[in-house]
């Protein structure tokens, strides 16, 4: 059987044009899809049952005893940490956001070890944006900024920006002006027609720059500002203005260097600031397919799109405060609830530590280094393959997940709900 | 479930505040009802509130709350009973939308602006509100599939399109927002007229309302087009409102209601030649809708303080963001639409914010006929909802209006005729322009009254209308309308003297 239009469930592309090849149940080919994508899809060595750890061993245990144990875990907490949310779909975050205020706990996305900076920076000035089809069809320049898609999103370019053809964009890749500004020469940048290599940390300076030359104050601009002469940000700062529909693109590089949100915030500017003078748009490249659903499920449910304690029973939000790294960096959280991220490979390492020393659920299809610090393992079915439900693309469009194969394992929402369940009982026993 | 002795206001069924009693079963409105009594004497009784204009839902709306913490801040309820925690005062969570209605006596709302390729989202924060009937207006004024039908001047294959579009989208009805402006804003411009070519597409504006308007009755939709004109928000954009009306009086409505209702009429009743002779024309757009009767309008009212303007007129929201040096939030869909948000504030000292303000009343008391005015505040552009009292408290007492006018700006009274009109509505029109008349203009035959089989959807308020003058005694309408003393939904207490008993989940109506 082929399962045609499936869409893929790794990057913020979600690209909807996947083709799988699914014999007795299995997943045998994916085409269309990337490196990254179709090895997602094709999947490896799974958790095989839920495990608790008894004397520094994780040992199986049933279902059943594995909720109990967590749900034991989050009400004993008083603060617990249920993070991560970013590769499962809309319908599995609204019971965790449901369980974070029955057991009084932090909610956070791995956006705070991401973009961030990015919602912070979009709080401060907004987010001029578009959807990917309408710069598919328009942009005439497009902008890579402290992004690598070319590695990162390998098929952005053919879906969605350089190298596709629209409507006003018929001849895609050859009627396009590519910028890539970055530390050194990337994959992108091989595609670009001009690359401007700045020195690390110096982002903020050389928005500033073009921001003065875009709004014709370039006198005040010194000779070289990030290791780059002003005639050519003279010039890169004429390319943009000659643009009839240009379109930025940002990643890691410009959200976790020096200046962090402050750097998006002088982004979005430029991007305003250009559109007095033509049109201009500006978008995060998010990395897990679905890290952008989690942002809008928060805030449509508490208002908020990352970073929410609920241990005052009403959504609170100060990131430097309750941002996971945050916490765990004050041992100001007492318990984890890990699913669909990998903490303990991605967070620094004082945050791993603290993390190491407090009791961790894990919900997750495979074994990874947060698994070593779990006390409690539930294994779940793969989100986007196994289980159906809705995800954000980068842009923030909703697309429909589909079910690809059959699975015995349990839906991230189906293990969320019987925590929820569990929670409750426990909550009933204690009040008797 | 049977409510004993209200003053019962149901004009849809010629009932203008009697005393009797309502009988529900099963949800509906019944001549016969058995199980619990709600005392009600002499109070208020209405049907449940429909609003059919507002923006509750979707991309645009979570922009609001993305980039406004410092609103969500401003309205925090802890989770208590059968409530989910609340945010946010003009962008609410979902669940402070659903409850903050209800307090109210609403037990209906209409998100205003859906495009067809993010109609997912919107409805995912639908399903999340809580209580309320739901419905979404779908946007097809600036869509490229329209445009080309239009050109080609094939309103069958148009007609097919909007279909085609409702049912994907799950929407309600034909939204056109400032048609053609969203395809000129795809490369950075906006048309500057109904009559006005939209670029690369060889139609006009006016063209496109046509098209979707004869579209629109070709399908018999229960509603008919919904339009928010091109200059919107501009000084001098009365004669755009008009000439536009102008374009579709000869159209044949196919159901028994307007071939046209207007969106947020406040803000294309603008005179002047720019902001520094800005001046009220709602007198001559009042006239107009006096005379004719293609046309209904929803208010768009502003009230001074906080509000977050969310629109899919995109040029508009740059030139907010431009004026106003606030933030910026921009969303092009592509083949269909743009949109933006930007926060705003309205000023009492400012004179363009206070003869808005007037402008608003001005077309509610001068519109004759109160079943073509509805009352909203394009939640949340002029206002939040939850200002709905302090709104019908205005056009229920002229000493209020009065009070009010001598603390705004001292140019006020040269720029708008407020000042002189004596007219204070009763609680009939108020009944009429909350409940019957948007259920009406929306086609929803369940809503808006009592007869037998509509929607058991109910608000009693501490108010006593044969005792209370509304002129004299606004402060206790005020308090008395911002907390029903029972709304009633499907049959169902939700809300009690402003606390949330139960929180089904409610229907999405398309």
């Amino acid at each position: 059987m082929i399962v045609e239009d499936a869409i893929c469930s790794f990057c913020g592309c979600l690209c909807d044009d996947i083709n799988v090849e699914v014999e007795e149940g299995k997943i045998k080919r994916v085409r269309h899809a990337c490196r990254l994508g179709s090895s997602k899809i094709l999947g490896h060595e799974r958790i095989k049952a839920p495990m608790i750890r008894r004397g520094g061993e994780l040992c199986m245990v049933s279902y059943q005893e594995a909720y109990d144990r967590a749900a034991e875990i989050l009400l004993r907490a008083q603060k617990p940490l249920l993070y991560g949310w970013a590769s499962t779909v809309c319908e599995a975050q609204k019971k965790g956001i449901l369980l974070a205020e029955e057991v009084g706990g932090v909610l956070d996305s791995t956006a705070t070890v991401c973009h961030g900076p990015s919602v912070i920076g979009i709080e401060e000035k907004g987010l001029p944006g578009a959807t990917l089809g309408q710069v598919k069809n328009r942009a005439d320049t497009i902008v890579f900024w402290g992004c690598n898609p070319a590695e990162a999103h390998p098929r952005h370019s053919l879906r969605y920006s350089s190298n596709v053809c629209g409507r006003f964009t018929p001849e895609g890749r050859a009627g396009r002006k590519i910028v890539v500004v970055d530390v050194r020469e990337t994959r992108t940048s091989k595609n670009a027609d001009k690359t401007v290599i700045i020195q690390p940390g110096t982002d903020y300076e050389v928005i500033s720059a073009l921001r003065m030359l875009v709004a014709g104050k370039g006198d005040v601009v010194p000779d070289e500002v990030g290791g780059v002469p002003k005639a050519e940000l003279d010039g890169l700062a004429k390319t943009l203005l000659a643009a009839r529909f240009g379109a930025v693109f940002f990643g890691l590089g410009i959200t976790h260097s020096r200046g962090r949100y402050k750097n998006i915030d002088n982004a979005l500017s430029l991007v305003t600031e250009l559109n007095s003078h033509t049109k201009f748009v500006i978008m995060p490249m998010r990395g897990h397919y679905n890290v952008g659903g989690i942002g809008q499920v928060l805030a449509w449910s508490s208002g908020f799109p990352m970073s929410v304690d609920f241990t005052r029973n009403a959504p609170y939000f100060n990131p430097g405060e309750t941002a996971a790294c945050d916490l765990l960096a004050k041992a100001d959280t007492d318990a984890a609830l890990i699913i669909a991220a990998d903490a303990a490979s991605n967070f620094p390492r004082a945050a791993v530590e603290a993390l190491a020393k407090i009791p961790v659920i894990q919900i997750d299809p495979y074994e990874n280094p947060t698994t070593l610090i779990s006390e409690v393992v539930i294994p779940s079915a793969i989100a986007g393959v196994e289980a159906e439900g809705t995800a954000y693309r980068m842009d923030g469009m909703a697309l429909r997940m589909r079910k690809l194969v059959d699975t015995s394992y349990p839906s991230d929402e189906e293990i969320l709900s019987h925590i929820l369940e569990s929670v409750h009982r426990l909550q009933r026993g204690l009040e008797r | 479930m049977i409510i004993k002795g209200g003053i019962v206001y149901d004009p849809a069924n010629g009932i203008f505040g009697e005393e009797m009693d309502l009988c529900v079963d099963e949800g509906r409105m019944a001549e016969d009802g058995k199980g619990e009594v709600i005392d009600a004497r002499g109070l208020l009784v209405m049907p449940g509130g429909v609003d059919a204009h507002s923006h509750i839902a979707g991309t645009k709306v979570n922009t609001g709350r993305i980039m406004r913490p410092d609103d969500a801040r401003l309205g925090i309820e802890p989770r208590s009973g059968v409530c989910r925690p609340c945010t946010g005062y003009t962008v609410p969570n979902c669940y402070a939308i659903g409850y903050r209605y209800a307090r109210m006596g609403y037990t209906t709302a209409f998100e205003a602006a859906t495009p067809i390729i993010e109609a997912r989202h919107t409805h995912e924060e639908l399903e999340e509100i809580p209580i309320l009937d739901k419905g979404a207006l779908t946007l097809f004024g600036t869509n490229w599939e329209v445009m080309e039908c239009v050109r080609d001047k094939d309103i069958g294959k148009l007609a097919a399109y909007v279909a085609w579009g409702l049912r994907s989208a799950r929407g309600y009805g034909v939204k056109i927002v400032n048609p053609g402006g969203g395809e000129a804003w795809g490369f950075g411009s906006n048309v500057k007229g109904p009559n006005d070519p939209v670029p690369n597409f060889d139609v006009t504006g006016a063209e496109i309302i046509c098209g979707l308007a004869q579209a629109n009755e070709m399908l018999r939709l229960p509603h008919s087009i919904h339009l928010h004109f091109n200059n919107l928000g501009k000084p001098g954009n009365y004669t755009t409102a008009l000439e536009t009306l102008e374009l579709l009086k000869d159209i044949k409505p196919s159901r028994m209601r307007q071939v046209v209702h207007v969106a947020h009429m406040q803000f294309s009743a603008y005179g002047g030649t720019s902001w520094r002779d800005f001046e009220s024309k709602a007198p001559v757009i009042a006239d107009y809708f006096n005379s004719h009767n293609h046309a209904t309008m929803d208010l768009g009212q502003l009230l001074f303080g906080s509000a977050t303007t969310m629109t899919a007129d995109a040029p508009l929201e740059y030139g907010n963001a431009r004026l106003t040096h606030n933030k910026w939030s921009n969303h092009d869909i592509e083949l269909e639409e743009s949109s933006g948000v930007v926060p705003m504030v309205y000023f009492r000292k400012m004179l363009v914010n206070a003869v808005q303000w007037a402008i608003g009343l001005e077309l509610a008391l001068l519109t004759r006929d109160p079943w073509k005015v509805l009352m909203t505040t394009d939640h949340p552009n002029g206002s939040p909802f939850i200002n709905y009292p302090e709104v019908i408290t205005l056009l229920m007492s002229k000493p209020k209006r009065d009070a009010e006018m001598a603390t705004l700006h001292e140019q006020l009274p040269k720029r708008t005729s407020l000042g002189g009109i004596e007219r204070e509505l009763d609680w009939t029109e108020i009944a009429i322009m909350t409940r019957a008349a948007p259920a009406r203009i929306l086609g929803l035959e369940d809503k808006g009254h009592f007869g037998p089989g509509a929607d058991a959807d109910i608000s009693i308020y501490d108010l006593r209308p044969e005792e209370v003058d509304p002129s004299r005694d606004h402060a206790l309408v005020k308090k008395a309308l911002a907390a029903a003393k029972y709304t009633i939904k499907s049959g169902i207490v939700v809300s009690q003297k402003g606390q949330i008993l139960a929180a089904p989940p409610g229907r999405t109506l398309r």
